[in-house]
């Protein structure tokens, strides 16, 4: 299986294959009552994934709210990106599907509120057979909206939820980086973890932070795993 | 009376070429137009009305061009050719789009029927004003006093029989027709019938060194009406498993009825395309894998513009300006790639609020970041700030901006949600009146 790793063990090490499998659909939402509207964390999450593979991606939304400098800050290089903005909702899921039948493709991202079981499993098996990655990024109209959808069970291989948190401690006042909650909530043939997280740099790579959420790798000692300088793409078993 | 009254003779052949080259114009809009003289159009819009985002938004679009070069036109949109050419001709307002149009043309008069002049007269002496009036009359006696035309346009204007219309075709036009011995119906035949006119026009292409921008496709049914496919490319393209693929696509739009009994496949916009081009297009130079996926990309760029349109595709390229709504432009999804990007010693959101939401503040030194404030009902309190950066109005756009200037502050609140606000004043911060708006959430 091809994979894409994080670059930081406590994460990988829960992941099948050690990293992201590629050609595959993954789910990432966010956490918070303007998290699930807005998914600005989470998108720059994606981003921050996307920077890390090379190749064209295919950005499928409906709202158009993203901001592209953003994400060029983290790394994904305006280029590379090509978006889709869908007519309706219901288009949404077709364009995705269209887009992972593509072998030109590195990725495809999809802003989507509602993901059915059949529409993601069609998805999947686009994705298996064209080796092309889809990340859906939820975003729902309302925290009721979200409530009610969150649990609902998909055929995405992981499900990730991403959080806004204080940022890290400044020595003077002000705003230093990012910091979020990121939680790996289910995976398929993995386990489960939660982390808090330095958000993306500028070359989309994540850093671990020392007191870690999740009690159990810190007491394997794996604690502050430096991230290498290429986190590439990685052939695995 | 009206001394500078210059009088010019009619010139019915002049006439009738200028409307034959305003058929050939309106191709941009539909595959099947066909000239009405002396002095009308028929469009089939039926299948291409979205691609210029609605029926009411193509007619605006086909006026509005048609006043820019001089003719004053009217236009309808309708369920049938008869009932759309009595609209347009004697309807109340110059464009009108019905669904249903029966109603409306059992109002219209007589003269809306296209039926000669001297039996329009005649049925009016007999007292008939109104299309309705007809329609309410047994048709008996009036087919045995007027012959079976009568009878005939009114089923036309309600759509009981068909009307083909006979499309004009550009007399340069790159073009492959096949008829068939027996006519077809399965979806597996007609894509046969696709991939043999593909080739064949593919073959005329290269011979002009051209490339297909839209292609229309004409089925030809035996009862004698026709349906069409329209697709467009975002650049000229020549590979034929590329347009067999667009048209294979839409294969399931055409409804078969009894049997398809020819097709004629046009490529209604050519441009040049050298062999350097399909080289360069493709990626030539470097490995196949590089060759391979160029051509993917714009296969599937063709393919996603064909179903949502190809505006809807794009890319975001860095503009010039400072102010943060402008610094972005969408250019077309194939264009070459953009060189650098966004300055970025500054963070800039995720998500960008548009347009900016007013939100109440509670600020107690003038030139600093707000303690708190209010965004759509929810006070949050400011933790940390970051600012402020000072953005200036572009006079030079609007003179409104001449005094105008934005300071951004990126700010915490206690959760850990990052906000983009600013304060925007004109004049003087001081002074002039101060308002302070959220213009994004970092993440």
């Amino acid at each position: 299986m091809r994979v894409l790793p994080f670059g930081l063990a406590a994460v990988d090490d829960r992941l099948p294959s050690g990293g992201l499998a590629l050609g595959a659909v993954h789910e990432v939402a966010e956490g918070g009552d303007l998290g699930v509207i807005h998914a600005a964390a989470a998108t720059l999450f994606v981003a921050g994934i996307l920077s890390r593979m090379t190749g064209p991606v295919l950005w499928c939304l409906r709202a158009s709210d993203l901001f592209a400098p953003a994400l060029s800050q983290v790394g994904l290089n305006p280029n590379r990106v090509i978006y889709a903005e869908a007519p309706d909702e219901k288009t949404l899921p077709l364009l995705i599907e269209e887009g992972l039948r593509h072998r030109g493709l590195a990725a495809v991202v999809g802003e989507l509120a509602k993901l059915p079981m059949v529409a993601s499993r069609r998805m999947q098996i686009a994705a298996e057979h064209s080796g092309v990655t889809a990340i859906i990024l939820r975003r729902w109209r309302s925290p009721a909206a979200a409530a009610a959808e969150v649990g609902q069970p998909t055929a995405a291989v992981t499900r990730w939820r991403v959080s806004a948190r204080p940022s890290s401690p400044l020595p003077a006042s002000g705003i230093g980086r990012r910091r979020w909650r990121v939680e790996l909530v289910r995976c398929r043939g993995g386990g489960t973890g939660e982390w808090d997280m330095e958000g993306c740099d500028e070359e989309g790579r994540l850093g671990l932070l020392a007191n870690l959420a999740d009690g159990s790798s810190s007491r394997q000692g794996t604690l502050v795993e430096e991230p290498p300088r290429q986190a590439g793409l990685r052939i695995g078993a | 009376m009206v001394p500078d009254l210059t009088v010019a003779d009619a010139d019915l052949d002049a006439d009738a070429e200028g409307l034959h080259r305003l058929a050939l114009w309106a191709l941009r809009y539909s595959p099947m137009v066909a000239v009405d003289p002396p002095d009308g159009l028929w469009i089939d819009i039926t299948g291409a009305s979205h691609l210029m985002g609605g029926e009411r938004q193509l007619l605006d679009d086909l006026v509005g061009r048609l006043a820019g070069i001089g003719v004053a036109a009217r236009a309808a949109a309708a369920g049938t050719p008869g009932a759309a050419n009595a609209i347009a001709r004697f309807g109340h307002r110059p464009v009108v789009v019905v669904d249903d149009a029966m109603e409306l043309v059992s109002t219209l008069p007589l003269a809306a029927l296209r039926l000669p002049p001297e039996m329009t007269t005649e049925l009016r002496r007999l007292g008939f004003e109104t299309i309705g009036d007809l329609k309410a009359t047994p048709r008996a006696p009036l087919a045995h006093r007027f012959g079976s035309l009568l009878g005939r346009r009114l089923d036309q204007v309600f759509g009981r029989i068909a009307e083909p219309i006979v499309p004009v075709v550009p007399t340069e036009a790159v073009q492959a027709r096949r008829s068939l011995v027996e006519p077809v119906s399965t979806a597996e035949a007609l894509q046969a019938v696709i991939r043999a006119l593909v080739t064949d026009l593919c073959g005329q292409l290269e011979q002009r060194g051209l490339g297909a921008r839209t292609l229309d496709l004409l089925w030809h049914r035996v009862d004698g009406t026709m349906q069409a496919i329209r697709v467009g490319t975002a650049k000229p393209v020549r590979s034929a498993a590329h347009l067999i693929r667009l048209l294979v696509e839409r294969v399931d739009k055409v409804d078969p009825g009894f049997g398809i009994e020819a097709a004629i496949l046009t490529a209604t916009l050519a441009e040049p395309l050298t062999a350097e081009e399909v080289g360069r297009l493709v990626g030539a130079g470097t490995d196949l894998a590089a060759h391979d996926d160029a051509a993917t990309i714009a296969g599937l760029v063709d393919v996603l513009g064909n179903r949502i349109g190809h505006d809807r595709l794009y890319r975001c390229a860095p503009l010039e300006s400072d102010v943060p709504e402008r610094s972005v432009t969408r250019i077309p999804a194939l264009a070459p790639p953009v060189p650098a990007g966004w300055p970025s010693q500054w963070p800039r959101p995720g998500r960008l609020l548009t347009p900016p939401e007013p939100i109440e503040t509670l600020a107690l030194m003038p030139d600093h970041p707000p303690m708190a404030f209010t965004w759509r009902g929810v006070r949050r309190l400011v933790k940390r700030a970051d600012g402020p950066e000072r953005i200036h109005g572009e006079w030079w756009r609007r003179d409104r901006e001449m005094a105008a200037a934005r300071d951004y502050y990126a700010v915490e609140d206690h959760a850990g949600e990052r906000f983009w606000l600013y304060r925007s004043w004109e004049g003087s911060p001081e002074t002039g009146p101060v308002r302070w708006f959220i213009h994004g959430l970092f993440g």
